[in-house]
């Protein structure tokens, strides 16, 4: 048809796609400027925060910086035998004038990271260079310690040359560059954050079992009691959620310490001996109990909000059409409070694999979480980009988990009321 | 087939929630095979609670209802075999219409191929072939409807309870739907029993409607015997219009009786008066009295015209009529032109017969 292909008039002859833009112009700005605050700030507290984290734990310029004439003399340098008389001048140059500063600390702790031994061959270097001679700097720097004449040492300053680096998200694994650039594991004894990782996701996956065990009956049950009874239940699940969280996690501790109530309590029914009380606290279980009470309501609430939409007549249904009751709800009830049961696992196993204050507290040595490693390194080490490439890692991590939960149950399943 | 007189029998059956209140009241009711059955009544009478009662989603507190001879207040509703529609037609929502059909055959164990046609079976019955892969929620109301019986019929129950099922559509559709249903039954011979509060529903589609009210069957009977021989003042005033006069029984003789209104006096067939002195309420259907009759009537007296509303096929008149200012009065269009004006002052004449005097209000 002809009238298709035409382009449609408004009465005063302008198109109608104009016309229309025209008209609904003002109300985009407007709509815009009303999202303008909430974007603003989205942009100020979280992708500015996100986006510094992620050049941070990259951010490899401050040996670089510290050793500008060195790295530009090693570009000539193939690594295989020790760098001559020019690298070492420019070396020279360089840490005299770090040491002016008093920057050459920096520098040992930075090189340190990278090879252990540095520590003490700049110290000595530092006391020694005062006497040094003009010319002939590979000799002088070589004898002040026979470590300097380690063409290892030398390959070690060189990998440190590059602004950015990925080093700290492979520590984060437990692994480094060796000496031949090959990405390697760290000998057994030194590995940490594996068993962090493992951990957390170990932590993470129970709470959220047992959540949804705990969390299931308590919300069909408020789903389907009658209103003075379930908004009495609802108190109940709310109110630990205005209760300050280090409060609920310190009556946890009051609890569960082995002299504390349930001890008490097991010894008197004659559960366990009183010399024999099991420790709960300051290890898994201490974390376990006291991360599933405390993430209960996030399971809650959106089983809760799904059920409510559920008819009683659908169960109902299922049994007069010959179902048994456990029938009914498993073909019947179950799946349509899966919606439910996703944005809670989701919701509680995010916000598990995050945890800091209650692991911190109750926890102990076997019970802390990854988080805990990266708050110790923000407040202890002070190793910031370490600290921001595991958040990162972490951070990907529930991506990772957010992907796969779409691509297995879809994202628009979820339903949190 | 030999049909049983009681099928479905409720003995004595009474029905608290809370233990002060009974909701069904000493409830006796039989239904026989095949029967289409209608508990009809206002919101909170009883009827879907006597409904919930005989699926087994609640249990009598007093009395037993049998099914086929045999009591069922201990079977759960799962081994009752009875098929159910419900209210908001309860489909499931993540099942496609073949898997809502497939499963109580699923349940019942029934071979692929045997449930495959019974379920094609169920869906040309009503008329919705070519619909089994679609999901509830992309079928309209009436479609949806149609799917929630097909699946209450789909094991060849050999009773379906049907909880006002119309209740949701327009009058179009509910219409329509209503014939669909009736003709089914009759095509399968299923005893049904059909809760609604519609009276019109009940009239159009039953054998029997049973006239719930304050938790006890105030009657049950044919659908035109409901209409036109009402024997309580509430079924005559729940069932279709009716115009009625309260006043005070002056004689009784002769399968008649004076009921003196203020200072006139009407004759009425007494129903449940019987004796001299007794407050009744005398009932009568609008179509019932006549203007200025022909033949002859033993009642006919004056009253004026005080509204005329045109309805198409027929004219209602509102005529204060004897101190009642609501009497109805419908006039076919068709008949020869009557001095029908506003103001008027007309003669309307009606049979002692019609006139039925009923229990006072």
């Amino acid at each position: 048809m002809s009238s298709e292909t035409k382009q449609i008039l408004t009465t005063d002859g302008i198109p109608l796609e104009v016309s229309l833009k025209k008209a609904e112009k003002k109300n985009k700005i407007k709509a815009f400027l009303l999202v303008a605050p909430l974007l603003f700030f989205l942009i100020i507290t979280y992708v500015f925060p996100i986006g510094d984290m992620l050049l941070r734990s990259i951010d490899d310029k401050m040996v670089t910086q510290m050793l500008p004439k060195t790295f530009k003399a090693m570009e000539n340098w193939d690594g295989q035998e020790l760098p001559d008389e020019e690298v070492f001048a420019a070396f020279h140059e360089d840490f005299i004038k770090l040491v002016e500063d008093k920057r050459e600390g920096k520098l040992s702790t930075q090189l340190n990271y990278t090879k252990n031994g540095f520590k003490s061959i700049i110290k000595k270097l530092r006391r020694a260079s005062k006497k040094f001679e003009e010319g002939n700097y590979k000799e002088q720097i070589m004898s002040v310690h026979k470590r300097w004449a380690d063409v290892e040492y030398w390959r070690a300053i060189q990998r440190r040359a590059p602004e950015f680096t990925g080093q700290k998200y492979l520590k984060g694994m437990d692994m480094y560059v060796n000496e031949e650039g090959k990405i390697v594991s760290v000998e057994e004894d030194r590995r940490i954050h594996r068993v962090l990782w493992l951990r957390t996701l170990e932590i993470a996956f129970f709470v959220t079992v047992f959540c949804f065990l705990m969390a299931y009956p308590i919300a069909h049950l408020l789903a389907t009691l009658p209103m003075k009874y379930s908004n009495l239940l609802m108190i109940c699940v709310l109110l630990p959620f205005w209760t300050s969280l280090l409060v609920r996690t310190a009556s946890w501790m009051i609890l569960l310490q082995q002299q504390g109530i349930v001890n008490d309590f097991f010894v008197g029914i004659g559960l366990v001996t009183d010399d024999n009380r099991p420790e709960m606290m300051y290890n898994k279980t201490g974390s376990y109990v006291a991360m599933t009470q405390i993430l209960l309501p996030f399971m809650v609430l959106p089983l809760y909000s799904v059920m409510k939409t559920i008819s009683p007549s659908l169960m109902r249904a299922g049994k007069s059409l010959g179902g048994t009751p456990f029938v009914a709800f498993w073909k019947v009830y179950f799946p349509l409070t899966i919606p439910g049961i996703g944005a809670g696992c989701l919701l509680v196993f995010i916000l598990a694999i995050g945890y800091y204050i209650t692991p911190a507290l109750v926890g102990g040595a076997s019970g802390t979480l990854i988080s805990n490693q990266i708050a110790f390194h923000m407040k202890s080490t002070l190793d910031w980009s370490f600290a921001s490439a595991m958040g990162l890692m972490l951070l990907s991590g529930v991506l990772v988990i957010y992907w796969l939960y779409n691509k297995i149950v879809g994202i628009d399943n979820i339903k949190l009321g | 087939m030999v049909s049983k007189k009681d099928f479905v029998k409720f003995d004595k059956v009474d029905k608290s929630y809370d233990g002060k209140v009974l909701v069904v009241k000493d409830l006796q009711l039989d239904i026989a095979e095949g029967e289409f059955i209608t508990m009809l009544g206002p919101s909170g009478s009883g009827k879907t609670t006597c409904l919930m009662m005989l699926a087994g989603f609640e249990t009598p507190t007093n009395g037993e209802i049998y099914l086929d001879g045999k009591a069922i207040s201990s079977i759960p509703p799962h081994k009752r075999g009875i098929g159910m529609v419900f209210q908001n037609y309860a489909l499931f929502p993540h099942m496609t219409v073949y898997e809502n059909l497939a499963f109580p055959l699923k349940v019942r164990k029934i071979p692929r191929d045997e449930a495959d046609k019974k379920i094609d079976k169920a869906l040309s019955m009503v008329s919705l072939q070519g619909f089994a892969a679609r999901m509830p929620g992309q079928l309209s109301g009436g479609q949806q409807q149609r799917v929630a019986v097909a699946r209450s019929l789909v094991f060849d129950p050999q009773l379906v309870l049907m909880d006002e099922p119309l209740g949701a559509l327009d009058k179009n559709l509910r219409e329509s739907m209503q014939y669909e249903i009736k003709h089914i039954h009759e095509s399968i011979g299923v005893t049904v029993v059909y809760v609604t509060h519609d009276q019109s529903e009940a009239l159009t589609m039953s054998n029997r409607i049973a006239v719930f009210n304050d938790g006890k069957v105030q009657q049950l009977s044919s659908p035109d015997e409901l209409y036109e021989k009402p024997v309580n003042s509430f079924v005559a005033e729940f069932i279709g219009e009716n115009n009625t006069f309260g006043g005070e029984v002056s004689d009784i003789s002769g399968g008649k009786c004076k009921v003196k209104l203020g200072n006139t006096e009407i004759l009425a067939n007494p129903i449940s008066v019987k004796g001299k002195g007794e407050r009744t309420t005398v009932s009568l259907r609008p179509e019932r009295a006549l203007i200025n009759p022909s033949t002859k009537m033993d009642n006919l007296h004056k009253g004026k015209i005080e509204e005329v509303i045109y309805h198409g096929d027929h004219t209602r008149l509102r005529i204060n009529l004897l101190g009642n200012p609501e009497f109805i009065l419908k006039v076919p269009n068709s008949s020869s032109n009557l001095d029908i004006k506003l103001g008027n002052e007309i003669n309307i004449g009606w049979n002692s017969d019609d006139a039925r005097a009923l229990d006072p209000k």
